[in-house]
């Protein structure tokens, strides 16, 4: 099926299941601990070995030699893969450095060796027996001294330029140009990367933690020179993933090279300290932002400039991508440049692009309106664009920013914010409030499915889409359920294996609509062979499990008596998302304490605004939000993958260093969604919510803190030690 | 982790004379920090000896009217007791604040005093350090230090003692009980516990090989209010930046005590005088010779902050 017109009435508008806050149907399985992850595949493997990984102990260079000997003397050790022996690997697509390295390391804890063992401490005993003599070399690890050297990608869209930037910025009565930073970010999922693998004679036979089981059957062929069709991939559930998991790593590679060496089933799990340095990140960003304004709020000139870095052939953070959306502005350009840095590689985490991209664009924002004294609602409203301010004749598919601030203050109380900084105390507390829009791109994007209706009438749906947590199952089964006009319960979902029609997958916020879009297509053509079937027209009606037309009234189940039906589609677009600007939109509202004394923040409230199209499931799209939220206090307050610049890597690399927020730190989150269907994007007339829920979040509270101590910070984390300097001196009182 | 035998205690003379006569045995109680640095092989002793069926997780009075503490007192238990709540809740404080609820119910006094530091390279194999192979250097110098003591340090090792419970006993004058393998008992003031790095920083506390902490005893309560503010990068579950130990009499004189800047608890009873006249001389007397890095010389502010805020709580407690 082809979306290319925009969407009319169709069954989803019923909204007889679909839009519901229905629970998890995979939730029952979560908490009694008898979802099987990856790890976890006891019932299917019989009498696994045990893979440990052994990362690189330099940064960059090369493995002179590795004694083996007292590793595979070790007890228990059945096998030791290294590039030596692993024969010859190619490297998939998506990704940057080798999987398994030697005898050139690119990157700390880069993976040089795989011991195989029958029992998981016999594994990591034997890895710390081999012996390596490195040969290192000096690399490049400091952003801010790369940053000279950077240059212009080779792909995707690094300049933009509009009208005249130079001379309105010059000319403009009220500027801004201000230089901001992001950190490096870890996932830090609570599952970690890990596979488990067999071969069935040439076929491999591999349950990974995945978001994307195409691109990772793709890919695992590749690193390992075999045919797609001799991998059956599956990755039914996991553990988290925000990104971190889009791509082959080295535990899937691995596994399967080891259970071939091994001769027998192996599994692997990234040990914690090494899903730092050894898999993907976040990638620091030096940001540099100019905006100039008329007196009365009008900006006229502005410009968004990025810089990051990553090993050789990687890409860049597109830290600059809302800015060429976000807010109107005739004159305007924006830059990204890439420095080659010889950290981990760098590539997607939650929001690529936008969540740093706002995290800089949304205090400047802040600091604008302040030097404007024009309330930083207020002046985010004045500066809206129904048009893409780049491409004008683009409109936007359905724009409510205004809305969603406006609603937002209201409901948070915005009133009562004192208009002057570091004038609300509270006891030992500075209070402040902070505002920051969010914002981040619609993608959609192909997505298949087959649906089966059982003689028993149950509606069984079969993707390769994979569910991170977000909800997926869920709310596949509500389409299925709505399309078909059963009830939930008569839905069964499977997902998340390489045998079943390929999918979005989940990326990039584009999963819920896109696979639901195609289960859509998929039930469209199952309603037709049921309707064939029963000999009803092509427009009958599916409600109530029956199918009706005129006086006919049937048992959908009556349709499958003589046998199961199967329909099988995908859903593909059209150029809509080229002739209409899709993204979605929100605003943050955030009250901070900042201890007087000590310069701690603390989170006192938080409101999320959203439109986002159609929420599809009200109770999955707000656990969405509220752990982007989360996410946010993270990327605001703590996060920051701590680079050693003299060793090359990540120093905090395990759970106590690399400080995620935890529940102490997380008050009370409110999350609205308007009303809304966006029927440009697909047939669901839904959106992505999971990555717009960390947009901008950062820069509320960064700008909270600002307006609680008057302290304006542009290098992110905020934390107290880049405030302490400069807040207010403390009054020690006399003695009583 | 190295494979090991293990034995469960039955008497603490006989865990004593184990220790010192098995070779490479250590004792383990909680196992929070122990297993932990089992499994990475950081520490890998050849024999364990748990010491957890032993009779030493009473808290019973002394006759001077101060507090026997079992070694083996669960921290959660420690910090729920009526007796501490009551009279020195400046320790109840500090056990709250460290490590979780789940970690409290395993931990014990004693592990909590042993416990090692949490200098993130010490915890890397792949990287160079003093502390767990003595003459292969220190990456701390060179590398990331926010963690990092400042005073106390050596050109050895810069790592700063992470026990919250420990700066707490030191601002209460504890004393640790131990028993060697003669059978002789012996009792050292917290305050001579852990030793500094200089040369040697692999060697951490005055203790014999073998020696068993039975018990930490405090003297009888100090009176004055107590406050213990450990300042954080998130709101639980992280260590201390800075913490302060404090117990505040009505005439604002009282005793100090600093966390997460040194190797060891720091305090200094000379420079404390001056608390009720000039707290700031006070951490200024404590931080004297501070060695500090660009990324953590604004522990010196924090900690001068911290000390005002510390004693406007106690104020207001009043
Ligand atoms: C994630 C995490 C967060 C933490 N956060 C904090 C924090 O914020 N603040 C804080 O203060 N602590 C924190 N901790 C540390 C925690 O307090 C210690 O791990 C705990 O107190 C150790 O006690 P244990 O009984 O488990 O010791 P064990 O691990 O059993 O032993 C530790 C050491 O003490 C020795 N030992 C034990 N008992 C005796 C004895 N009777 N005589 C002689 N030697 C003995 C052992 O041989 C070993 O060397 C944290 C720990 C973790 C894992
Ligand atoms: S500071 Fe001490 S513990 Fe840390 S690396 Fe240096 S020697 Fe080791």
């Amino acid at each position: 099926m082809k979306f290319d017109t925009p969407a009319t009435k169709n069954p989803i508008d019923r909204l007889a299941v679909v839009g519901h806050p229905v629970d998890r149907i995979d939730g029952p399985l979560k908490t009694t601990g008898t979802a099987r992850y990856a790890y976890e595949h006891h019932d299917a493997v019989a009498r696994p070995a045990y893979g440990y990984v052994l990362g690189a102990g330099i940064a960059k260079g090369s493995i002179h030699s590795m004694d083996l000997a007292a590793a595979k003397a070790a007890p228990g050790v059945l096998a030791i893969v290294t590039a030596d022996n692993a024969g010859p690997l190619g490297k998939g697509d998506k990704n940057t450095a080798t999987l398994l390295g030697g005898p050139t390391i690119e990157h700390y804890h880069q993976a040089i060796a795989l011991v195989v063992a029958e029992t998981f401490e016999q594994a990591r005993w034997a890895a710390r027996r081999i012996r390596v003599d490195y040969g290192p070399v000096d690399g490049t690890f400091d952003l801010a001294r790369a940053k000279e050297s950077a240059s212009k990608p080779a792909s995707g869209k690094p300049d933009t330029a509009v009208g005249d930037f130079g001379n309105a910025f010059a000319a403009a009565p009220v500027q801004l140009d201000a230089t901001y930073t992001t950190p490096d970010q870890s996932h830090a999922m609570m599952e970690p990367h890990a596979s488990t693998a067999l071969w069935d004679g040439d076929t491999l036979v591999i349950w990974t933690s995945n978001q994307m089981v195409a691109w990772g059957v793709a890919d695992v062929a590749k690193t390992l020179g075999i045919p797609k069709e001799k991998v059956h991939l599956m990755s039914p559930f996991i553990g988290g993933g925000f990104g971190g998991k889009l791509f082959v790593r080295a535990d899937a590679v691995l596994a399967a090279l080891g259970a071939r060496a091994a001769k027998r089933p192996v599994k692997v799990a990234l040990p914690r300290p090494l899903m730092f340095n050894n898999t993907t990140h976040r990638p620091a960003t030096i940001q540099r932002i100019r905006i100039g304004a008329t007196r009365e709020g009008r900006i006229t000139a502005i410009a968004h400039e990025s810089w990051s870095g990553d090993l050789p052939g990687g890409k860049p953070e597109t830290a600059v991508d809302q800015t060429r959306l976000l807010y109107a502005g005739a004159n305007r350009m924006t830059a990204m440049r890439l420095a080659v840095l010889d950290l981990a590689e760098a590539n997607a985490m939650r929001a690529p692009g936008e969540a740093p991209g706002m995290m800089a664009l949304e205090i400047a924002i802040d600091e604008m309106a302040e030097k404007l004294g024009i309330d930083p609602v207020q002046f985010r409203i004045a500066n809206d664009t129904q048009v893409d301010p780049e491409h004008p004749e683009r409109p936007f598919s359905k724009r409510r920013l205004v809305d969603c601030l406006a609603i937002g203050a209201e409901k948070f109380g915005w009133k009562a914010r004192n208009p002057h900084p570091a004038g609300t105390r509270d006891g030992r507390w500075l209070v402040g409030f902070g505002v920051a829009a969010a914002f981040r791109n619609n993608l959609v994007t192909r997505s298949g499915a087959r649906v089966r209706l059982g003689k028993d009438g149950v509606v069984t749906v079969e993707t390769d889409m994979t569910d991170i947590g977000t909800g997926s199952y869920t709310i596949i089964a509500q389409t299925a359920a709505e399309m078909m006009g059963v009830p939930l319960h008569r839905v069964v979902v499977r997902l998340g294996d390489s045998d079943y029609p390929v999918s979005s997958g989940s990326g990039g916020q584009w999963g819920g609509n896109s696979s639901t879009a195609g289960v859509y297509a998929a039930c469209t053509k199952l309603r037709e062979a049921v309707a064939t079937k029963l000999g009803l027209p092509p427009d009958a009606d599916f409600a109530d499990g029956r199918v009706r037309a005129g006086s006919r009234d049937v048992a959908v189940a009556d349709a499958a008596r003589n046998g199961e039906l199967v329909a099988e589609d995908h859903m593909e677009y059209g150029d809509l998302d080229k002739r209409y600007q899709q993204s979605t939109f929100g605003a943050h509202f955030v009250e901070v304490r900042v201890d007087a004394a000590t310069g701690e923040t603390r989170v006192k409230r938080m409101l999320a605004v959203c439109a986002a199209g159609r929420i599809l499931n009200p109770k999955t799209a707000r656990s969405q939000v509220i752990g982007a939220m989360t996410m946010g206090v993270g990327a605001a307050l703590s996060e920051h993958l701590v680079v050693d610049r003299y060793a090359g890597f990540f120093v905090n690399h395990d759970l106590a260093g690399y400080e995620v927020p935890v529940h102490a730190d997380i008050p009370h989150l409110d999350v609205v969604f308007l009303d809304e269907t966006d029927p440009m994007s697909s047939p669901m007339k839904a959106k992505g919510v999971a990555e717009l829920g960390i947009c901008g979040v950062a820069a509320a509270i960064a700008n909270a803190i600002h307006h609680a101590t008057g302290v304006r910070v542009r290098d992110y984390p905020v934390t107290l030690d880049k405030l302490i300097d400069r807040l207010p001196l403390l009054a020690r009182e006399e003695e009583s | 982790m190295k494979a090991f035998t293990y034995e469960r205690a039955t008497s603490t003379a006989q865990a004593a004379v184990r220790a010192a006569s098995v070779p490479g045995a250590k004792f383990i109680a909680g196992g929070t920090n122990l297993l932990d640095l089992m499994k990475i092989e950081i520490e890998a002793p050849a024999h364990l000896i748990d010491v957890n069926g032993l009779d030493l997780a009473k808290i019973e009075p002394t006759p001077d009217g101060g507090l026997r503490i079992g070694a083996l007192v669960r921290n959660t238990d420690l910090a729920a007791d009526a007796g501490v709540r009551r009279d020195y809740p400046v320790l109840a404080r500090a056990l709250l604040a460290g490590a979780s609820p789940q970690l409290r119910n395993r931990a014990t006094t004693a592990g909590n005093l042993l416990q090692r530091t949490r200098c993130p390279y010490f915890y890397d194999p792949d990287q160079a350090c003093n502390k767990r192979e003595p003459g292969s250097g220190c990456a701390a110098l060179a590398g990331w230090r926010r963690m990092h003591a400042i005073v106390g340090t050596s050109d050895a090792c810069i790592a700063a003692h992470p026990s919250d419970m420990a700066v707490a006993m030191r601002v209460l004058d504890a004393e640790v009980e131990t028993m060697r393998a003669d059978g002789s008992t012996r009792r050292i003031a917290l305050a001579d516990l852990h030793r500094l790095p200089g040369a040697t920083p692999h060697l951490e506390t005055t203790l014999d090989a073998g020696e068993l902490i039975t018990a930490v005893v405090l003297p009888s309560p100090p009176g004055g209010t107590h406050v213990y503010r450990k300042v954080r990068d998130r709101a639980s579950y992280a260590f201390a930046l800075v913490s302060v130990a404090l117990v505040r009499q009505p005439d604002g004189s009282g005793r100090v005590a600093l966390g997460g800047i040194a190797p060891k608890p720091w305090r200094d009873e000379d420079a404390e005088r001056a608390l009720a006249s000039d707290p700031h001389a006070v951490v200024d007397g404590l931080l004297k010779d501070a060695r500090t890095s660009p990324d953590n010389a604004f522990k010196i502010t924090l900690a001068r902050r911290t000390l005002d805020a510390a004693i406007a709580d106690a104020r207001s407690a009043r």
